[in-house]
């Protein structure tokens, strides 16, 4: 009998032992499948796929098990069910995704509660990594490009008066509070401030930009959810012919995601954004990450600024998955390993800081123009390195907090 | 030109456009509810059925936008008799609510089956160059779709209001609408005539669908995002009322695009409100029997 036993417990610790060595690590992704917005929740995860599938053998011998599931409406709601359901029934150890600020927001005392890793791949309000210890942003607070767009808008473009127009919910009221932060700094005056209604749909735009039209400012700021949405306000801006009318429109790298770019046309071209990535950004990772997008997805399919986000994003996740060694039931410990995270990426250097563990990126002025061969493309205008999220740096609002 | 005017006439012009788009899509929903009681939730089905038809031919096709536009009316117009036919007909005699899961049902298995053909991304179609850029009248210039629109809902108007008042058929509609029993012993055949009249009404909620293309852009889930705007036309406008329905159509179109324009912060408040208050006055609406 005792040897029986013996022989059990031997066998058990043989089994654990070889569990110890090899992890299975379960990461949930929560992105928008379904709706008006599916399209971004695409565009992250075909670059989660793509990084998964040609970095495994970086990880070996520990795995990691993806469990998808769909992140709803930009409400929160959808998100926090089912980010609960994946850190109780499914056991996740590492959360990811989330493109919404209100489902990042809504799930921050859930992951402070469970001790649970939520590494965001988009949702940009400034705030947000202040809700919990267990969040990490690879992706971009909305002071990112919009505080630096303020200054650049004034100087560079020579925009004196701007409208500014936005999706109503957190990241549009962020977005624009940056700008005008940055903007009026630099000397210039906001004449309006329009909200555009849910993000829930793509609303007609046409009211708000006539009205920017009546108003005739310099320029009109314009923030919206990208996707959709984009190619929503810019059918409308070419269709009030706000251009003609001596308005220029300029905002956050969301009006131009390069997936839609091709089929925006004329409209678009002349447009100035403040972002970190486009496509044809000139850095040896970016070349590899867009040949590789490329082979994977087809000609006509192309990474955006989001996709770049989510590359680095799973990229920091098997990183430290392998700093770790497999070893991530402590969640804090994950976080920890996270800060002063560092790589070349297809946006070029980015860290996490380890102070706020938020992004430090590269921002580049990026102008929309006709490439010899027919096809749109962003040239770079101008690049500023080493971006912080200034609205921790300058503590406005909740960022102080 | 004052900036007090200027506002009016940009708030007028477009809030025609969404008006005619939403007159459009409703009259035929108000109509069968008038003729046979009917709660057809699945008409924005309808409507958006006709916005990818335009979409496939035109994308996959080559189809020009107008050409397109009718072969989408004219199609959705005919399954549409199929439904009434084979599916709707059975429940005329049936309670509301069993209405209204039947065809809550069907709008759902719409969204469901062209999220599977179409993706659920928004969709757009090409527009013929004489419809893009805008058009100078003088004193200031509009986007030619949206004058299109006005000209367009200005014609159907024109047409439904002669075939309802001018002629046997239309005098047949009113005499249904307003006492179906009478009707029916005076010798009209009112299923056949219902049948029609669904058609038609199916067939210009299609046309609405894909005029919707380039206003609001098409994904499957238009057949319950805008339903409730539909039914909003036909409770205030009065259920069966051609007038009512053009009535309501333009002071809720009117009405929103000057909230948006005005007062963006008020949101789509003020829909509500009309429609409230028009409901506490007229509980059946404009034009509508009590």
């Amino acid at each position: 009998m005792r040897i029986v036993s013996l022989l059990g417990t031997a066998a058990l610790a043989v089994v654990l032992g070889a569990g110890a060595q090899a992890a299975t690590v379960k990461v949930g992704v929560v992105l928008p499948f379904s709706g008006a917005n599916a399209d971004l929740g695409h565009q992250i995860d075909k670059a989660f796929d793509l990084y998964v599938k040609l970095h495994a053998k970086d990880i070996a011998p520990n795995k990691v098990e993806i469990i998808k599931r769909d992140e709803g409406p930009p409400t929160g709601a959808q998100a926090k069910t089912i980010a609960t359901e994946l850190i109780t029934n499914d056991k996740v150890k590492i959360l990811t995704g989330f493109v919404f600020s209100p489902s990042a927001i809504a799930l921050a005392p859930v992951v402070t509660q469970a001790k649970v890793p939520m590494v965001i791949a988009n949702a940009g309000t400034a705030w947000i990594t202040n809700l919990s210890p267990y969040i990490v942003r690879l992706s971009f607070s909305m002071w990112h490009p919009a505080y630096p767009m303020g200054a650049y808008a004034y100087n560079k473009i020579g925009c004196r008066t701007v409208a500014m127009a936005y999706t109503d919910f957190p990241p549009g009221k962020d977005s624009t509070e940056a700008f005008k932060t940055g903007f009026e700094k630099a000397g210039g005056k906001i004449v309006d401030s329009i909200p555009m209604g849910s993000p829930v749909q793509v609303p007609d735009f046409t009211p708000f930009l006539q009205k920017v039209k009546d108003e005739h400012p310099d320029c009109l700021y314009a923030f919206i959810p990208s996707g959709a949405h984009a190619a929503g306000i810019m059918k409308a801006y070419g269709e009030l012919g706000l251009r003609k009318a001596g308005i220029k429109l300029i905002g956050p790298m969301d009006l131009i995601p390069d997936n839609k770019l091709q089929d925006m046309g004329d409209a678009a071209i002349g447009t100035i954004v403040m972002g970190h990535y486009a496509v044809d950004l000139d850095n040896p990772q970016n070349k590899e990450f867009k040949a590789e997008w490329h082979k994977a997805y087809g000609p006509d399919s192309y990474p955006d600024f989001m996709s770049a986000a989510g590359w680095d994003t799973m990229h920091a996740i098997f990183d430290t998955i392998k700093k770790l060694n497999g070893n991530v039931d402590d969640g804090a410990k994950f976080v920890d390993a996270m800060k002063g995270w560092s790589t070349d990426g297809p946006r070029g250097h980015v860290m996490i800081d380890p102070a706020t563990r938020d992004i430090v990126e590269n921002e580049h002025a990026l102008e929309v123009y006709r490439k010899p061969d027919g096809k749109l493309g962003e040239r770079v205008l101008e690049t500023i390195k080493g971006v912080k999220d200034e609205c921790k740096v300058l503590k406005v609002g909740r960022c102080g907090s | 030109m004052p900036h007090a005017l200027n506002d009016f006439i940009s708030v007028l012009f477009d809030g025609l456009a969404y008006a005619m788009f939403l007159f459009i899509t409703s009259v035929g929903l108000s109509v069968t509810m008038g003729l046979m009681g009917f709660v057809n939730l699945a008409h924005g089905a309808f409507a958006m059925a006709g916005g990818f038809i335009v979409v496939s031919l035109a994308r996959t096709y080559g189809i020009d936008f107008i050409p397109a536009l009718v072969i989408a009316s004219v199609t959705v117009g005919l399954i549409s008799v199929r439904f009434e036919q084979r599916l709707y007909r059975r429940f005329y005699k049936s309670t509301d609510l069993e209405q209204v899961l039947l065809t809550i049902g069907l709008a759902f298995m719409s969204i469901a089956a062209f999220t599977y053909f179409y993706g659920p991304i928004p969709k757009s179609v090409p527009l013929p160059h004489w419809l893009q850029g805008d058009v100078n009248l003088g004193f200031r210039t509009f986007p030619t779709y949206r004058a299109f629109l006005i000209v367009l809902g200005a014609v159907l108007i024109a047409i439904l209001w002669f075939v309802f008042e001018k002629t046997n058929i239309g005098a047949k509609i009113r005499a249904a609408v307003d006492n179906r029993r009478m009707a029916e012993s005076v010798g009209i055949n009112v299923d056949r005539l219902f049948t029609l009249t669904f058609a038609v009404g199916s067939g210009l909620a299609a046309l609405g669908g894909g005029l919707a293309i380039q206003l609001l852009g098409l994904t499957p889930s238009f057949a319950l995002l805008y339903l409730v705007l539909f039914l909003i036309v036909v409770a205030v406008g009065g259920m069966g009322s051609l007038k009512g329905t053009l009535l309501a159509a333009l002071v809720i179109g009117i009405v929103d695009t000057g909230g948006k324009y005005l007062f963006p912060v008020a949101g789509t408040f003020f829909i509500y409100v009309i429609t409230v208050a028009v409901l506490l006055v007229k509980p059946a609406g404009f034009f509508g029997r009590e």
